[in-house]
């Protein structure tokens, strides 16, 4: 196992959510934050941050980084609901933009609708003030084991 | 064909193209622009600690590549319009074919294979050394015309 993946099974059991994202550069660059909801659930959020602007006339977050804050919810949610201490390893990543992230805080959820052996798959949702209007819902394919495993 | 040609209004895909490079989330992630062989514009990222996913392996977070794809894309389609107008990304897959190697620049090269009334279509390689070579390769969609309000404030009546 990695020392990353020990330090996230270590954070991930004592619920550390905070430092978790501070273990992920790019999650911390982003300004990601997450915890879980009264049944369990993870949710995730971004608050609104100047840095993360696609569109500076409407203003709106970057598509782009809607895709890298989808990809990482669901990659910290599959990692988070497994046993193994082995990093999956996304394979593809699909996603459709509904509406334009505004500037306000950004939610998603993840939903593991199959995880197999060597490949897992995630749906996720990201929306903002109403859940019924969606912003982005994306889906992923992840690695579970390498083929020497 | 669109290796040979220059971009539909050299004007509109200089613009635009410094106008989606320099978005502020592009300028986070450190994006440039590279240069173009016909219609194809190349961007890339330099290797920075801060864009990694995974600390023990230093490989950059799937989700710059994301980003990458996506910006490189929107440009490709600016080489192909006529007038200025505002585009907005309708659909995005990336296929992540092999890791990227932790500290090496990553280039992007798209192409706006179809540019229809209502869509435009792209392909986008990334890169270290070679399209040959790819690290991922991603297929986007983009609505036109998907705002009244133009992307550059102060281009008035274009």
């Amino acid at each position: 196992m990695s020392e990353f993946m020990e330090r996230f099974c270590r954070l991930r059991d004592e619920k550390r959510y905070s430092e978790l994202i501070e273990a992920i550069p790019y999650a911390r660059l982003m300004g990601v934050e997450f915890g879980e909801d009264e049944q369990g659930d993870l949710v995730f959020w971004l608050p609104f941050h100047e840095r993360n602007v696609g569109n500076t006339v409407l203003p709106a977050l970057h598509g782009g980084l809607i895709g890298g804050f989808l990809e990482n919810a669901a990659l910290i949610h599959l990692m988070w609901n497994r046993e193994s201490q082995d990093a999956p390893k996304i394979v593809d990543f699909s996603l459709d933009y509904l509406r334009s992230g505004k500037a306000k805080t950004l939610f998603a959820r993840c939903e593991i609708t199959k995880q197999g052996k060597r490949v897992a798959h995630v749906l996720i949702e990201a929306w903002q003030e109403d859940r019924a209007k969606p912003v982005a819902v994306a889906r992923a394919h992840f690695l579970l084991s390498s083929p020497s495993a | 064909m669109s290796l040979s040609q220059s971009p539909a209004n050299p004007a509109v895909f200089e613009a635009l193209r410094d106008v989606f490079v320099g978005l502020p989330h592009c300028v986070t992630l450190g994006f440039e622009y590279v240069g173009s062989e016909g219609r194809l514009p190349t961007l890339k990222v330099d290797w920075r600690d801060d864009l990694v996913g995974n600390p023990s392996t230093g490989v950059i977070h799937g989700g710059v590549i994301t980003s990458l794809v996506d910006t490189t894309s929107a440009v490709s389609v600016t080489a192909c319009l006529p007038q200025f107008e505002t585009i907005a990304t309708l659909d995005l897959r990336i296929d992540y074919l092999k890791a990227a190697s932790p500290g090496r620049t990553i280039f992007c090269r798209a192409e706006c294979y179809r540019l229809a009334g209502q869509v435009a279509f792209t392909r986008a390689v990334c890169f270290h050394d070679s399209p040959d070579d790819p690290i991922a390769h991603g297929v986007a969609t983009f609505m036109r015309e998907s705002s009244p309000l133009p992307m550059i404030p102060q281009e008035g009546g274009q």
